[in-house]
């Protein structure tokens, strides 16, 4: 930056840190300074010591995870260790993942002023900061609102102002993009920058989905790996490097269609952000390349597996949650469900499953209608796994977790056991049998509850956000996983706001808005249609943003290409 | 739907503004005076006023729709039982005998039993009306600050306000878990044996352990970043001065407890009203 007047704020020396519990340290040999006023972008992929490094600042570790620190960290020239966390939180503010979960008062204005009171501010003084505050994310209309009547974005707004009130000269936060839909990630991103900019605060962004919070102005990003910095630049030289794909980092989707393009990308193209791309030195390539591409033939069509017509459904006479919903799903198809939270993606699944009954209308299972089925009937054609795994495990060891529905149905002990050991083969938990299930990551066990769910062999599977929370790498792993079990001939439906899974993975996307189905067709198609995305609160693709930029005929058929190109060379 | 049930809705009326201190006092005061007396006439008093202050607090009779059915039911069955195994104990209280029928030689309808029986069954129903007054219209937090202002624990007072600020949260994460179970062959119903389908709710209470510790943790990290605990005190955003009016309810509800002890010790001479004894 060569702003060397600046005073760090955040200055990491020779930094390493072993939580009690772990056998290595998480973090290794840290060097780092953040100066007043940056915004810094940490990234990297699970495990790296990405969110490790957040707790550092805050102090959560070491004061609630113990463990073992050496070398120094220095917050406004203060060593933390010798700190607490209490006067670390006047310094750091910290925005936590899940906005729901920090949710601690039963109003808006009571969560907001938290701090404030268990500061003894006199209550008057409180009122008036909270008020003020709320103005600041513009919440200030909901000060009695409870959590229930909140969205996503609202509740993360809500945190942010909690943590604004003690006027922290640094903002922390850890994957603010992590629960919400792309528009509104877009808006936090945006809100993030509006007060940076106004209160020339340090922002510090932990977050793996780099493109998205490119979005805005960002000073650095550092990227961690393995518990050490492996780069530490500005954003423009951090897309010329080629540092992040091998780190298993997704780059923004225009930065490697560049690089498909043959282009070698240099930092004075300015690739951080595309707003800032000079399109003059790339624009010749790209066109070059679009035109190269082979165009590809539709697929045969197939004997629909899943039909719905005119499905209707309310839980109270008030709002109808489905209105007069038709679709098609042909068999062996990979499909995305996307919608805004509250559209009523869930509760197309809710009526798919059998957990609650349509109104009106009906569901097909290969042309025969579905009523009157119970959950137990149904499951066993068509399986359903949650979000969190956590809510869905319920045995201790991951075989009879998985032999669970079997031995539910009487099952013989003698077919049950091939039936499980197939099913944890082709998730690829063979090795893992006889083990519990408590010694397996989050994705290990997402995988045992799709194993459980295999085992009864059903044709369709449903995917509630199959890759939430999880980075590229995991999010890689799942996807190839669910394509393979597609390959075999399993229908697969997914209910996701993630845009990347949309175009990559699934041909085919029906988009829920207000209990409305308004678009039914190609994820490119959709992800390339202002009034759909904008309608279902999802953002158009920057591959199709930057054919616009650069002038190309047909923007839709370059999307197109680029998951063709894809397919053909990576996959 | 179930998540409703305990859901603080805020209104603005004389109940509802009222301190949470001062709603507990009465709450207390006045449950304690029908508890302890055996005056029916007494105790019809009293389920009169709470029948007015339920209908001032403005709570909508649908929300306590399903709980009131569950203490119908209780009440009938407690009515039942108490004549089926003790049905000559009005007149061991009252010390007279006036029969009304006689169904066999032990089960004899007698108005003691009656009058014994229909004044407990009067007690109850008199304090829940103003059970539900408690629980609905008093903000959990506000609750709390009242609490620590009288020298509980703030921790101890603020624990009361999270449990209910999580309680419908678990009960959706329940509700989540089940129809997940149920998918795999789980059944819930009525259709399976009362064993099996308690081992299946133990097959649901174990993830649903699990994401509330999960829960747990989140919340303590977020409390300890924000600060909780830091001082011996804090203040409250919700917290309520005591005005005029809280004064005056809890004068009013140490008056009907007064009342109460009077009629007792006074009026009757013990804790029963017997108007056998002319």
């Amino acid at each position: 930056m060569g702003q060397t007047e600046k005073k760090p704020v955040i200055e990491f020396e020779h930094f390493q840190f072993q939580y009690f519990s772990q056998a290595e340290p998480t973090l290794h040999d840290i060097n780092l300074k953040i100066y007043e006023g940056e915004k810094i972008l940490i990234v990297g992929p699970s495990g790296s010591g990405k969110s490790t490094i957040g707790n550092c600042l805050n102090g959560l570790i070491p004061f609630s995870y113990r463990g073992e620190v050496e070398g120094s960290l220095k917050i406004s020239g203060v060593e933390t260790k010798e700190s607490n966390i209490f006067e670390l939180s006047k310094k750091v503010g910290t925005v936590l993942q899940d906005a729901d979960g920090q949710f601690i008062g039963l109003t808006v204005g009571e969560d907001i002023a938290f701090a404030l009171e268990n500061d003894c501010v006199p209550q008057a003084k409180m009122k008036e900061t909270v008020r003020k505050v709320a103005e600041v994310v513009d919440m200030g209309e909901l000060l009695k609102s409870s959590p229930f009547e909140l969205s996503g974005g609202q509740k993360q707004r809500v945190s942010f102002a909690g943590v604004m009130v003690d006027d922290v000269d640094i903002l922390l936060f850890d994957e603010p993009l992590a629960n919400l839909d792309p528009a509104t990630g877009k808006t936090a991103i945006d809100l993030i920058d509006r007060v940076w900019k106004e209160s020339k605060k340090t922002v510090v962004i932990i977050e793996h989905r780099l493109e998205d919070v490119l979005y805005r102005d960002v000073d650095r990003i550092v990227v961690v790996s393995d518990g050490r910095i492996a780069a530490d630049m500005t954003p423009d030289e951090l897309m010329a490097a080629n540092i992040l794909t091998e780190l298993g980092i997704r780059e923004p989707l225009y930065v490697t269609a560049m690089k498909y393009a043959g282009i070698t990308v240099t930092p004075e193209m300015r690739a951080g952000r595309l707003d800032t791309l000079d399109t003059e030195q790339v624009k010749e390539p790209l066109i070059r390349w679009d035109q190269a591409q082979q165009k590809k033939e539709k697929p045969a069509e197939r004997p629909v597996i899943l039909e719905a017509r005119h499905l209707n459904f309310q839980y109270t006479k008030k709002r109808k949650i489905l209105q007069d919903v038709n679709f098609q799903i042909q068999e062996g198809e990979m499909v995305s469900i996307v919608g805004t939270n509250g559209a009523g993606k869930s509760t197309l699944a809710k009526v798919i499953c059998g957990f609650v009954t349509e109104d009106e209308g009906e569901l097909l299972y290969y042309g025969e209608s579905m009523k009157g089925q119970t959950i137990k009937e149904r499951s066993r054609r068509i399986g359903y796994v949650m979000q969190n795994p956590n809510q869905m495990i319920c045995k201790p060891m991951i075989y009879d977790e998985v032999a669970l529905g079997l031995r539910i149905r009487g099952t013989a002990e003698e077919e049950i056991e091939p039936r499980v050991d197939k099913a944890l083969k082709i998730c690829g938990l063979a090795p893992f049998k006889k083990w519990p299930v408590s010694a397996l990551s989050f994705g290990q066990k997402k995988r045992v509850t799709i194993a459980s769910m295999l085992v009864m062999n059903p044709q369709v599977l449903i995917l509630d956000e199959p890759t939430a929370g999880q980075d590229y790498h995991h999010y890689t792993e799942i996807m190839e996983f669910l394509k393979s079990l597609n390959d075999q001939g399993v229908t697969i439906i997914m209910i996701t706001h993630d845009m990347h899974l949309m175009l990559e993975y699934t041909p085919h996307a029906i988009v829920i808005s207000d209990g409305k189905k308004i678009g039914d067709a190609t994820a490119v198609e959709i992800l390339t249609n202002e009034e759909i995305t904008g309608k279902a609160s999802l953002k158009i693709t920057s591959l199709y943003e930057l054919a616009m930029k650069i002038g190309m005929e047909n923007p839709s058929a370059f999307v197109q290409n680029f998951i063709g190109y894809e397919r053909g060379t990576h996959r | 739907m179930k998540a409703k049930l305990f859901d603080y809705i805020d209104r603005d009326n004389f109940i509802f503004n009222l301190s949470g201190l001062t709603k507990l006092v009465c709450f207390i005061c006045m449950t304690f005076s029908v508890m302890f007396s055996y005056d029916i006439r007494y105790i019809l008093f009293v389920a009169l006023l709470s029948i007015i202050f339920f209908r001032m607090s403005g709570v909508q009779f649908r929300q306590i729709k399903l709980m009131l059915i569950y203490v119908a039911i209780f009440l009938l069955m407690n009515f039942l039982l108490t004549f089926l195994f003790s049905p000559k104990y009005g007149t061991e209280i009252y010390g007279t005998t006036h029969e009304i029928f006689r169904l066999t030689s032990r089960y004899v309808v007698t108005q003691e039993q009656l009058l014994y029986q229909v004044t407990k069954l009067t007690k109850y129903a008199s304090v829940v009306p103003l059970g539900m007054i408690f629980l609905l219209t008093t903000n959990p937090s506000e609750f709390a600050a009242s609490l620590s202002r009288v020298g509980c624990n703030y921790k101890g007072a603020y624990a009361v306000s999270l449990t209910l600020r999580y309680f419908p949260d678990m009960i959706r994460d329940y509700q989540d878990i089940a129809l997940a179970q149920q998918s795999r062959g789980l059944d819930l119903s009525k259709k399976e044996k009362l064993g099996v389908r308690v081992k299946n709710v133990m097959n649901i209470c174990v993830p649903l352990i699990f994401s509330t510790l999960d829960r747990i943790e989140l919340i303590t990290n977020a409390m300890d970043l924000r600060g909780f605990g830091k001082y011996k005190k804090r203040t409250w955003y919700v917290a309520k001065k005591l005005r005029k009016s809280d004064w005056f309810s809890m004068l009013f509800g140490a008056l009907v407890l007064a009342g109460s002890l009077a009629m007792s010790f006074v009026v009757n001479g013990s804790r029963f009203w017997n108007p056998f004894v002319a």
